[in-house]
């Protein structure tokens, strides 16, 4: 099933960690085997902000091996290594869990291919997020435990998207977890409600022009196809309007960027979405229960139309 | 199949008129029978007074237990229950076999009203997926817009929506009747079997898809027809109907309803099992 929600605030920043957090605590039902976050933080726009992984969660249901903590260390050490070798400096290091870390990074590039694909030929590497604001956090559990594991209530920022995953097509671990950073463009991310039946036949085509996978998860070839549209020229929005017919199955997915965000329904709108829309809030979830949690009041809402694509700046 | 047969021998209900045929075989059915009325028992029924009214918070209840208080409070007598807070919350108002004025100060969930007999329902909210699934009778009138699924599989009843609704309207209808103020998705009326429905507003791709029988009115533009869906002629009954229908669901009487198309099943796909392959695709 999986449950989606997004939220951006027009004009002004808000608690978007503990926001979504709520939003998506209220579609638990809709799957609780992971929950990711791509979160907009105030930043001063000056660093990126890498959030990578050295290893899995085996714990809460995982389908992943276990592995030594001492190996985390050694991969993180080589990542350390690799980024000196680029000429990148770590400014600020955090690492939440033994495999999750959160780096600030100065490093002077508008090319984040090359970039990626050093760091993610360390073996048991993966970035999960880089940018200049945003930052993707996934883990096993529900939306609270997620939150309260990496203390994302705090977060400042001016949108948000993110998604509770009951795990059909892949396996139950981070890297099937939503959301997918658009690699390798800065501050792109995507969640998916839905399944894609020509993931194999465009993952071929995607990979054969240099893009990369790093799960087998359906949901991630969205993130690809958008990222592949952009890289060819084409804006956000034109990219999302191609995908329309260029992904078959069932879908409603979002796509955030570090200044807007976007939906889109596949033309049979197989897959539920709500959505509120104010001046200054743009609120929206696979159930109106999503959002009922940001706007207890009674409020207009609406389910978009098939082959619909909406985009919003900040 | 039963079998149908004439016999001398009437019961008391054929005798009042309510059938004439006696039917034999292992299907056959079985007619109500008016000796037997007193040990008729409709399960979840009570004697209302629509005068004895009372509101009911459920902000800080799940779903079963704000159905269990509207049960209980039916029970008590009340004929008019005022909904307050219900937060986009699922199921609520499911399985009322009962007259009964319900009224919802706000937004439902998913299958909100669904399995209903009989009562009249007021939503002064939106409603999301599967509203009022499998309506028996009664009357919904929600307010602002509704979700996918709308009125799915419903067998009577009036369905009204003064907003939009999502896709797949009235799929699998049986009967009744379904009314949009505004626009309606993709397939509505997929697969529907009997009905009507009435959209004053434009309509998605792939209108009345495979449906079997019923008729449908739409007022402003179609995306596509989907398969045997065909146009029909409108006849000055149907615009009576539609008049009337209309002003009885507070909604668009000021429509010009000799303007509107009417579609009904082409019945290709009737026989469907009887086709060679080659007509099949002819069909479809």
């Amino acid at each position: 099933m999986c449950g989606i929600a997004g939220l951006i605030h027009r004009g002004k920043s808000s608690n978007v960690g503990s926001e979504l957090q709520g939003m998506l605590q209220a579609l638990k039902h809709r799957g609780e085997d992971s929950t990711g976050y791509a979160l907009y933080g105030d930043t001063d726009g000056k660093n990126f902000i890498m959030r990578f992984k050295v290893g899995e969660n085996v714990g809460e249901g995982s389908s992943s091996v276990m592995e030594d903590v001492s190996v985390y260390d050694e991969r993180k050490k080589i990542v350390d290594q690799t980024l000196s070798e680029m000429g990148a400096k770590i400014i600020k290091e955090e690492r939440t869990l033994p495999y999750s870390l959160r780096y600030e990074v100065d490093y002077e590039t508008k090319d984040l291919l090359d970039f990626s694909q050093r760091i993610e030929s360390i073996p048991g590497v993966e970035i999960l997020s880089m940018g200049k604001s945003l930052e993707v956090i996934k883990d096993l559990g529900n939306a609270k435990m997620v939150c309260d594991r990496y203390s994302l209530d705090k977060l400042v920022g001016t949108h948000a998207i993110g998604h509770a995953r009951m795990a059909t097509e892949s396996g139950v671990d981070i890297k099937s977890a939503h959301p997918f950073w658009g690699y390798p463009f800065s501050d792109v991310s995507v969640v998916h409600n839905g399944q894609l039946t020509n993931y194999w036949n465009n993952r071929r085509v995607l990979e054969n022009k240099g893009m990369r996978f790093m799960s087998e998860c359906d949901s991630e070839l969205i993130a690809v196809y958008i990222a592949q549209k952009m890289r060819e020229g084409a804006s956000l929005e034109e990219g999302m309007k191609d995908s329309l017919s260029g992904l078959d199955g069932v879908f409603t997915y979002f796509v955030a960027t570090k200044d807007s965000l976007g939906m889109a329904k596949d033309t049979m709108a197989a897959k539920p979405l709500v959505l509120y829309e104010s001046d200054d809030l743009v609120a929206m979830g696979s159930e109106e229960i999503a959002i009922r949690s940001v706007l207890p009041q009674e409020i207009d809402t609406y389910d978009p139309f098939d082959g619909e694509v909406k985009v919003w700046q900040i | 199949m039963a079998n149908i047969k004439t016999s001398e021998k009437k019961s008391k209900a054929q005798s009042m008129g309510m059938h004439t045929e006696v039917l034999t075989g292992r299907t056959q059915q079985k007619f109500f029978n008016p000796d037997e009325a007193e040990n008729f028992y409709y399960f979840g029924t009570y004697d209302v007074d629509f005068n004895k009214r009372t509101d009911l918070d459920v902000m800080n209840m799940s779903a079963p237990e704000a159905n269990k208080e509207i049960d209980n409070l039916m029970s008590q007598g009340y004929g008019t229950i005022v909904i307050k807070n219900p937060q986009g919350k699922h199921s609520l108002g499911v399985g009322i076999l009962n007259k009964l004025n319900l009224i919802f100060e706000g937004s439902l969930g998913y299958f909100g009203m669904g399995s209903c007999d009989g009562p009249i329902v007021r939503i002064n909210g939106r409603v999301g997926w599967s509203c009022a699934e499998n309506l028996m009778a009664g009357k919904v009138v929600i307010e602002k817009n509704a979700g996918s699924c709308f009125g799915a599989a419903i067998r009577g009843g009036d369905l009204i929506c003064k907003g939009s609704v999502g896709a797949r309207t009235g799929i699998d209808m049986k009967g009744g009747t379904i009314i949009i103020g505004g626009d309606a998705g993709a397939f509505t009326g997929f697969m529907m079997q009997r009905g009507r429905i009435i959209i004053l507003g434009d309509v998605g791709i792939n209108l009345g898809d495979s449906m079997y029988d019923g008729t449908i009115f739409v007022g402003g533009e179609i995306g596509s027809y989907g398969s045997d869906a065909v146009d029909a002629e409108l006849t000055s009954s149907d615009q009576d109907w539609l008049r009337r229908k209309l002003k009885v669901a507070e909604i668009g009487e000021d429509f010009d309803v000799s303007k509107m198309k009417k579609i009904v099943a082409g019945k290709k796909l009737w026989n469907y099992d009887n086709l060679e392959p080659t007509e099949k695709k002819g069909a479809i």
